[in-house]
């Protein structure tokens, strides 16, 4: 059975709605949605075809009361020719009364002559659906959707359509909703406004199978899929529809602070829920306004964030961690996440990339050992797929690209692994290589009681250096242990194994003091910092990929 | 700095305030003869207000009796107190601005003033317990306050200031003018 055989499962109590919705200007497929016939094959079907069988339907005078449902058949021309014949018939009023369709006392003339010029080709745009259930939604719009998948070079199994639709579909839907709703009543029957077939669900219903079909088979899901194409659905004719309803219900519509428009469609839906009937029809016709545009789509492909982490190590002592731009002008070449991310987002086709990692050092400071964790948000990945192997030569091609920065462990985490990878920031211990001036001269004893200090408690203000970004505070840090390596009567190598957020540079100069204790004060003399390294940073994630 | 030299001795590595600081001064603060203050002002824009080494506290083996950062009735400036990351509640000073009165053994009393404009972040209370490191680091854990100038007048608020090259050409000046003959 072809599609445009299918049974339109209509009741005699549609008629009314059916007809009214017709002569108001909805197109064939939105009287469906009216009617709340959720059979999707209904809507695949030629609009002109269920356009016909609408028509068909309510002109059909022979139909008896008794019957449920009706079943339409293009092909049947004795009905077909019977609905016209009744249209024009001269049949005595008593007959018509006693036949108690559908035509109710309310049908007039002009109704009926609505109907017959609807007929010619349903070329006027949907009052409700603004074209969106008409021209928008068939073969052609899902070759455009298809080409634009195509185009972005995606790589994907499965994907899932979502659409967006203008706010003010829902506002000629509620004002459609209302002019059937007393005809409802009427018969003594009741249309909730959510049985109403939603615009989205009958052109996803339509639309699923072609894209499907254009993608040579791409499953289109319903529900999960890393990969979404979005078609968004503007009418710039008919955005002031939604204005009256910031008079009406001013509390559903906070002013934002971006220049975007406060008509969202959820606080338009807000507002209609709210609106008593009678307001509305004051402000709003009933039926709405014929446009004289359909509307305009633009489909945008997006696939999900993925996720890289790894370990990095720095060896250089001009490399910042991120871009370092002062005033539109960089400051300094380069920097770690640049070089980390450059090959990445080249083999990932990504878009664009979040880098963060556990912790972070200045600029002068290198950081040697199994490295720091560090983890990216790849954004809109075109590529997602790559093995363990591939990861390797991704790695690999990090390491070959700068002698500045080296990555280990480069390997696809999850979203949720991030935090793991931030608990370290707080929690976790690190050690590092200070190479130490002293004003005055010493001797390796001088420095020998240095090693047997255990977990020192510091307080730290705020260091001076970095005051204009950070709250004013004392912070009490420890340092668990340290060991000092003698090297000549102005210098020593100090290694120490500190708790996380401990300020290394303040510990040795003293900043001002503000350091307590700090290394002039044990050695009692001025000491200064020359070069610092990380040795390692206690954090066990991400878990070590095997060579 | 990738290799050391490590026959450096003190007179060649750079400090901490030569590798971060800018040095501006203010001559006869207030027209009082020789009260030199000497402001460090950080890359970042924050400005550490202390002792030039020619200020009078500093000479002739003076000593402190007390330091007060009671200023007025009202307003005392170990009540400054920031918060977060603006630093809100930071009282606002002009250049003339007192930070605290210092007394010395000798009876003199001297007044140390901002010297900028900017928000109060903090000022020296380990100078209160120990007086001493004034006189000892006026130019480190002897310094008298912190004070963040606005983003937009952290290049202006130097206007007003010295050098260190025209700072040492008014020292100069004065110890040519008392060693003339009057």
């Amino acid at each position: 059975m072809d599609e445009n055989t299918v049974m339109l499962p209509l009741k005699e109590k549609d008629k009314p709605i059916i007809q009214k919705l017709l002569s108001a200007g909805c197109c064939a497929r939105c009287v469906l949605r009216f009617c709340c016939v959720s059979v999707q094959a209904a809507y695949r079907k030629q609009p002109e075809e269920t356009l016909k069988e609408l028509q068909m339907f309510i002109n059909d005078t022979e139909n008896d009361k008794c019957q449920d449902s009706v079943a339409l058949d293009s092909r049947d021309d004795y009905k077909s020719k019977d609905a016209a014949e009744s249209e024009t018939s001269e049949d005595p009023p008593n007959k018509r009364a006693k036949l108690e369709t559908s035509i109710t006392d309310v049908q007039s003339e002009e109704e009926a002559a609505a109907v017959v010029k609807s007929k010619d080709g349903d070329s006027r745009v949907c009052v409700v659906c603004l074209g969106i259930l008409q021209g928008l939604c068939g073969t052609t719009q899902a070759i455009k959707i298809a080409e634009a998948v195509k185009a972005g070079n995606y790589e994907f199994d499965t994907l899932v359509l979502s659409v967006s639709l203008p706010a003010q579909l829902c506002v000629r839907e509620h004002s459609c909703w209302l002019y059937v709703k007393k005809e409802v009543r009427e018969k003594g029957l009741v249309l909730d406004k959510d049985d109403v077939i939603q615009v989205k669900e009958a052109f996803k219903w339509i639309m699923q199978g072609m894209v499907t079909k254009e993608l040579g088979g791409i499953a289109v899901v319903t529900k999960v899929s890393p990969f979404e194409v979005s078609v968004e659905f503007t009418h710039p004719e008919t955005d002031a529809d939604c204005h009256f309803l910031a008079a009406t219900c001013p509390d559903c519509f906070k002013p934002t602070k971006n220049k975007q428009s406060v008509f969202t469609r959820m606080a338009v839906v807000k507002a209609l829920e709210k609106i008593p009937d009678a307001k509305f029809l004051k402000h709003y016709p009933c039926p709405p306004t014929q446009p004289t545009s359909s509307c305009s789509p633009q489909v945008q492909c997006l696939h999900v964030s993925v996720f890289v982490a790894g370990r990095y190590n720095k060896f250089c002592r001009s490399l910042p961690q991120t871009p370092w731009v002062i005033d539109g002008e960089r400051r300094m070449e380069s920097s770690v996440e640049e070089l980390i991310a450059a090959p990445i987002l080249s083999a990932f086709r990504a878009d664009g990339f979040n880098f963060s990692s556990s912790g972070r050092e200045d600029v002068d400071v290198r950081t040697l050992g199994n490295g720091r964790p560090f983890a990216m948000e790849l954004l809109n990945p075109h590529k997602s797929r790559f093995s363990k192997e591939q990861m390797k030569q991704l790695q690999e091609t990090i390491n070959q690209s700068s002698d500045k920065i080296k990555v280990r462990d480069l390997q696809i985490v999850t979203r949720e692994a991030m935090s793991r990878m931030k608990e370290g920031e707080e929690e976790k211990t690190k050690s590092y290589t200070a190479l130490v001036w002293t004003q005055k001269p010493i001797q390796r004893e001088d420095i020998s009681f240095i090693d047997d200090i255990k977990d020192l408690t510091l307080d730290q203000k705020t260091p001076l250096r970095v005051l204009h970004r950070r709250a004013l505070a004392v912070r009490q840090r420890a340092i668990h242990s340290m060991s000092t390596r003698f090297l000549d009567s102005h210098h020593f190598y100090l290694r120490l194994k500190t708790q996380a957020g401990t300020y290394i540079k303040e510990f040795v100069h003293g900043d001002f003091g503000r350091t307590i204790p700090n290394l002039c004060q044990l050695l009692k003399t001025d000491t200064d910092i020359l070069e610092l390294d990380v040795e390692s940073v206690d954090v066990d994630w991400p878990p070590p990929v095997p060579e | 700095m990738e290799s050391v030299e490590h026959e450096d001795t003190k007179t060649n590595a750079p400090s901490v305030i030569d590798r971060y600081y800018t040095c501006w001064y203010r001559a006869d603060m207030k027209g009082k003869p020789c009260e030199d203050h000497c402001i460090l002002q950080h890359s970042n824009r924050i400005c550490v207000i202390t002792l030039a080494e020619t200020h009078p506290i500093l000479q002739n083996g003076r000593t402190i009796k007390s330091i007060n950062y009671q200023i007025s009735n009202g307003c005392s400036r170990l009540e400054n107190k920031v918060s977060g990351k603006s630093k809100r509640g930071g009282q606002f000073l002009t250049d003339f601005a007192p930070l605290c009165r210092i007394t010395c053994t000798d009876e003199t009393e001297y007044t140390i003033y901002s010297c900028i404009r900017g928000r109060l972040l903090e000022v020296n209370e380990n100078i209160l317990e120990t007086p001493n490191l004034l006189l000892e680091k006026p130019s480190t854990e002897g310094y008298i306050a912190v004070i963040l100038p606005k983003f937009e007048e952290s290049k202006s608020i130097t206007e007003n200031l010295l050098n260190r090259d025209e700072f040492e050409n008014i020292v100069s000046k004065r110890s040519s003018a008392q060693s003339q003959p009057s």
